[in-house]
């Protein structure tokens, strides 16, 4: 198992290469000048040459590219220009705060979502099959800045049940001692309850928001996998032997429909950690989607790097669980060891 | 084999179906699979189910068992097993029913099977689920029923996945799963459709004898008239959803009294006749009359090429080497298990020879039978010679020149190219979804043949329809348009669209019903008569072979074990595996 895995992560390595050189290549092409930016609208073209000189820019390319490498081998993403913060530290202390809550929103989808489907394909035609379809289309159909915002805007502003759109944590709470980075674990772990909820408050709006973005995909994907399978031979023959509905439907027609729902996981994950961006930016959320953002608009080239690298190592560890998964369920699958 | 069993339907039968009607409703409205249909089926009795594809005799089945789709239900009629009527009963009854009772067997093994599942927790799921076993012993009793049903290591098979098992062997655990509760009924579906027929002799024989032991009834539903009369006391023939006859299965054969069982009696290949005799009778004559004029006037090229002149193909000594794949099966266990215990590599070689140094020739005009069982080779010989994939060893020289030096991806664009056509097994799947009829046979014209305007290439098109039979109006429909036997003559027209010397046939008619494989078989030697062509011949099916073939090669295991004239080879066999072949071969009583 271990020498699968080890193998799996050698071959991502070459890919992991071409993301650094195009993340490198792609914020060197970006408009606008840092230097000229950090130095301020007021200053002489000396000062602009000379913070240009500072951060290195007057190299060429090639230089750059072999400075960046060696100083991203020692674990060094280089420094945010607009905060002064090592770009290393500030993303893995932003990290927790978008995982937890894209886990959180894809979760909560994928409870909905199954089920939902499951019982769209078990009874199609009928009331929960028409429920799931508009489920579906609105949730594709609505963008989830817009979704986002209307939460807000009711269960805030209107109804004054959801605390204020400010980030993980109401102001008149401390976070829990950090072990996971996830409040929600963190906050059970120092058996904090009040935090627990607080942090839980803070989060329903924006991981509903993630949710009813994934539900779609999901719910689809589940559906129509789940109806080609009820409509195989093998589940014939296990009506046919007077299997109980449960065992049917359970044990053979969903463990082998979850084959092409685990690989829509992996997509729509891939799509949240895209929409975490938006988000994050509409519930005021300190992960590093915002930062991200902020740093691009600023051409701070060291925290888009860096951002970029994390997400891609992310997307590879997460391919390689589905992978894994889909190894573990299906035998017939071997993946290449 | 055929024991009939005297006290045929007792007193009161154990399944009566009385006027049953089967409804789906589809997009137009109510369709009627099933009229009005009557059968019994007494205590210990085996009867047959036969009639072609959409003749109604798998849905009574899946009526009898209410197993239908969502869209059929039972509109009229009865159905009563041992006191029950299955009509009124509620689905709890049912299920209880349903594999204790009543147990069904179905066509495609593999595809019955859970992929996913292994086999011996499959057999346990329907112990359990009709409590004739507990948690403890339920692992115990699926090892027994594996080994009743003739599975060597059993407790190690137990554990196997159904991709790891072969058809053969995916059916035997077909049947443990079917008689697991010791039902009274069994319902086997095409059990041996796609099997061998040595496999199909072993199955069916396994199926009889366990159900015979029991004391079970049996329904077997088949195409196959031969395997029917063979195996049942009595035969029911259905056709468009009405039963036309139910006799006795000695005198099916013998007199059979409705036109459409006369039809296909004369349909079923068997020993003692010709092409033409598989026809309806009017047609069957008019053939037979026009092939005789022909043989007088010499122009039939069958079994009359002259031994002289060089042959058109001459396969030397070819070799196909595959790597062999790890045989420890695909599953993550094994593959920790091998990673675990780090034993060193012993074995097996490396390589597996598919084709293993055989030659043999094809003359002008004539028509060479390739048979075998699944897995002997037979397949990716004619893959060779169509050049659709390169040999590792030998020479394959056709009219003279050595295509097998030609790497297969060249070959594909040289002019020889068009000299060498193939007709394939499935004709729906050897078809372009999106390309009319018409568009399909132009194909090799378009890619291989002279440019042509597009009115001549219509003009061609329209002369090959009419030639394989096949009638204009057809032309412009897509493939799920028209039916099996009308695919097959698209597949045949586009196969000689180029007037090609050499024709391989890979099991052409496998898939098609007996009244449409007479008359594609039939079309496929009046052509072969027209235009001089040869014939490679692949099939399983010895019974198709003897019709068509001037010589035999007879392939095990990528060998030749015989080779010869077809009467010498199938009438007296010399090698042992021939004899088998034919011996596994379901003889109707005559």
């Amino acid at each position: 198992m271990l020498r699968m895995v080890l193998k799996r992560l050698m071959l991502a390595i070459p890919s992991l290469i071409g993301v650094v050189i195009v993340t490198f290549l792609l914020t060197r092409a970006l408009p606008g000048d840092p230097a000229a930016y950090f130095a301020g609208p007021a200053a002489t073209e000396e000062a602009v040459a000379q913070i240009r000189k500072q951060l290195g820019l007057d190299q060429p390319l090639p230089q750059q590219f072999v400075r960046y490498v060696s100083d991203l081998s020692r674990g060094d993403m280089g420094v945010a220009l607009t905060t002064g913060q090592p770009v290393a530290a500030e993303i893995m202390s932003r990290l927790p705060a978008s995982a937890e809550l894209t886990l959180l929103g894809l979760i909560v989808s994928v409870l909905i979502a199954v089920p939902l489907g499951i019982l769209a394909a078990t009874s199609p035609g009928s009331m929960i099959d028409h429920t799931c379809r508009i489920v579906t289309t609105a949730g594709v159909s609505l963008p989830v800045f817009f979704t986002g915002l209307v939460l807000v805007y009711f269960f805030y502003y209107q109804l004054g049940v959801a605390p204020a759109p400010l980030g993980r944590l109401d102001v008149y709470f401390s976070a829990p001692p950090q072990i996971t980075g996830f409040y929600l674990i963190d906050s059970l772990i120092a058996r904090d309850g009040e935090t627990f909820v607080a942090s839980l408050k803070q989060l329903i709006l924006p991981a509903a928001t993630l949710a009813i973005f994934a539900l779609a995909p999901i719910a689809r994907m589940t559906r129509a996998s789940m109806l080609a399978v009820l409509g195989s031979e093998f589940v014939r023959t296990a009506r046919a032997s007077g299997l109980s509905p449960g065992t049917v439907i359970v044990t053979y027609a969903f463990r082998n429909a979850m084959l092409p729902v685990i690989t829509t996981l992996g997509m729509v994950f891939s799509f949240l950690l895209g929409a975490n961006v938006l988000v994050e930016k509409v519930f005021a959320w300190p992960g590093i989607g915002s930062y991200a953002v902020e740093a691009l608009i600023a051409s701070d080239f060291a925290p888009v790097q860096g951002f970029v690298l994390t997400m891609a190592v992310m997307y590879v560890m997460l391919n390689l669980l589905i992978d894994v998964l889909y190894g573990l369920i299906d035998p017939r699958v071997r993946i290449e060891a | 084999m055929t024991a009939a069993i005297p006290n045929a339907p007792a007193e009161v039968p154990l399944l009566d179906v009385r006027d049953l009607t089967v409804e789906f409703s589809t997009r137009r409205g109510a369709v009627q699979a099933v009229k009005h249909v009557d059968v019994t089926v007494g205590k210990g009795e085996t009867v047959a189910i036969v009639g072609e594809s959409g003749s109604g005799k798998s849905v009574t089945s899946y009526a009898v068992m209410r197993i239908l789709d969502r869209a059929g239900r039972i509109a009229d009629g009865t159905i009563t097993f041992g006191g029950v009527d299955v009509g009124k009963a509620g689905e709890r009854e049912m299920r209880d029913l349903r594999g204790r009772e009543i147990s069904m067997i179905f066509q495609n093994p593999r595809a019955a099977l859970n992929p996913i599942r292994k086999v011996g927790h499959q057999i346990e799921d329907v112990l359990r689920q009709h409590a004739q076993a507990g948690s403890d012993d339920s692992k115990a009793k699926a090892i027994a029923i594996l080994e009743q049903v003739r599975i060597a290591r059993p407790d190690e098979r137990y554990h196997a996945f159904p991709f790891e098992l072969s058809g053969g062997m995916c059916q035997r655990v077909v049947i443990a799963l079917a008689l697991a509760c010791r039902p009274q009924l069994l319902i086997a579906d095409e059990p041996t459709t796609g099997l061998d027929v040595t496999t199909q002799k072993t199955v069916m024989d396994l199926v009889v004898e366990l159900t015979r032991q029991r004391g079970m009834s049996t329904i077997l539903i088949t195409h196959d008239l031969g395997l029917a009369a063979a195996y049942c006391d009595r035969v029911v023939v259905m056709e468009k959803g009405r039963v036309v006859e139910t006799a006795n299965s000695h005198a099916i054969f013998s007199a059979p009294n409705h036109p459409y069982t006369r039809k296909l009696v004369r349909a079923t290949p068997r020993l003692g006749v010709t092409l033409s005799d598989l026809l309806p009778e009017e047609e069957g004559v008019a053939r037979k009359a026009s092939r005789a004029s022909n043989g007088a006037n010499g122009a039939n090229g069958a079994g009359h090429a002259s031994s002289d002149e060089q042959p058109l193909l001459v396969v030397e000594g070819l070799v196909k080497e595959y790597p062999r794949k790890d045989t420890g099966g695909g599953s993550l266990k094994s593959l920790f298990k091998r990673n675990g215990a780090a034993t060193a590599p012993e074995g097996p070689p490396p390589v597996f020879r598919a084709v293993d140094g055989i030659s043999f020739s094809v003359r002008r005009g004539e028509s060479v039978g390739l048979v075998g069982e699944s897995g002997c080779g037979k397949s990716t010989t004619s893959t060779m010679v169509m050049r659709l994939i390169d040999k590792t060893g030998g020479q394959i020289l056709f009219d003279g020149e050595d295509i097998g030096a030609i790497p297969a991806r060249q070959f594909a664009r040289l002019p020889l190219r068009k000299r060498i056509q193939m007709v394939f097994q499935d004709p729906t799947e050897s078809l372009n979804p999106r390309f009319t009829a018409v568009r399909a046979i132009a194909d090799p014209i378009l890619r291989m043949g002279e440019s042509m305007s597009a009115k001549a290439v219509r003009a061609r098109c329209e002369e090959l329809a009419t030639q394989v039979g096949l009638p204009l109006e057809f032309l412009d429909r897509f493939p799920h348009q028209l039916s099996g036997g009308q695919k097959a003559r698209v597949g045949i027209a586009r196969a000689i669209a180029l007037k090609p010397d050499l024709v391989i046939l890979d099991e052409p008619t496998a898939a098609l019903d007996v009244s449409v494989q007479a008359v594609v078989l039939n079309l496929l030697q009046d052509l072969k008569e027209q235009l001089g062509m040869s014939y490679l011949f692949v099939s399983h099916d010895l019974n198709v072979v003897r019709l068509l073939c001037d010589r035999v090669i007879v392939m095990q295991a990528g060998r030749i074990v015989e080779e010869g004239p077809t009467e010498k080879v199938l009438g007296a066999p010399a090698a042992a595996y021939t004899r088998e072949l034919l011996s596994a071969i379901p003889h109707p009583p005559l």
